[in-house]
């Protein structure tokens, strides 16, 4: 549309925060969906996982008994679109037995007090 | 101020449709401008005109489609989760077009401020 085409070339920071089970809703499949189009538009883009979102980035997940794709492998496959920003809760994964080796992938593990400067510090966060 | 909106919610089951609406229509009346809403997730079944509400009740789908007319508001359903339920071409009411999730993020962009309406 023409009222876009003066935006060529601005980039923002986009954060895509991530608060759900990976199964039981669409919401981090979806989430995953629109990450993976933004990385089509130049944008400086960075994840954060909170709260069971944490759960996402588990390693050796197997969703076959509920008839569900495993796609948590998707996360690994970020750093090939230059999606290379990913914020882990510290005190998610504390609350729910986790160690950033139980992760798929390597990640910025943040307290909540840095999360937060860190999510005052994008143009637009996207939550899901 | 330029607002952007995404609706990640369906109708009546979720306030966040209600809620998305009614902040689009107050920032238009108080003079900003609103130039897309952008419909994911479950928020595709904003766009079902087959859908009819009880006479005593609002009329969510409607009531986008006005909002489309009289302040030219681009609304865009996501082709990826339209298609996934089922929401096509012939069903959209007034106002409504189905595209790809690159105008969720080219109104990232383009807007001042992009207002998420979800669980």
């Amino acid at each position: 549309m023409d009222e876009f085409e003066d935006d060529a070339g601005v980039i923002k920071r986009f954060m895509f925060v991530n608060r759900k089970a990976p199964h039981g809703t669409i919401y981090a499949l979806e989430s995953l969906e629109v990450v993976l189009i933004s990385a089509a538009f130049d944008q400086d883009v960075s994840l954060a996982f909170l709260d069971d979102g944490v759960y996402q980035l588990r390693k050796d997940q197997d969703p076959a008994a509920v008839d569900m794709k495993n796609f948590s492998r998707t996360y690994r496959a970020l750093e090939g679109y230059d999606i290379e920003k990913l914020y882990v809760c510290k005190d998610s994964l504390a609350e729910r037995g986790l160690t950033e080796e139980d992760l798929v992938v390597d990640v910025e593990v943040l307290d909540r007090a840095a999360m937060a400067r860190t999510m005052a510090e994008q143009d637009v966060v996207l939550s899901f | 101020m330029k607002f952007g909106i995404l609706v990640n919610e369906g109708p009546y089951q979720h306030q966040a449709a209600d809620s998305a609406y009614l902040f689009a229509k107050a920032a238009l009346e108080m003079g900003h401008e609103v130039p897309r809403v952008f419909f994911y997730m479950d928020g595709v079944n904003n766009a079902n005109k087959l859908q009819e509400p009880q006479q005593d009740d609002r009329n969510v789908v409607q009531r986008w489609s006005e909002l489309a007319e009289s302040h030219e508001v681009d609304l865009v359903v996501c082709v990826a989760a339209a298609l996934r339920r089922g929401i096509k071409d012939e069903i959209l009411a007034p106002g409504f077009r189905i595209s790809g999730l690159g105008q969720l993020v080219e109104i990232g962009v383009e807007a001042d401020r992009l207002v998420t309406f979800g669980d």
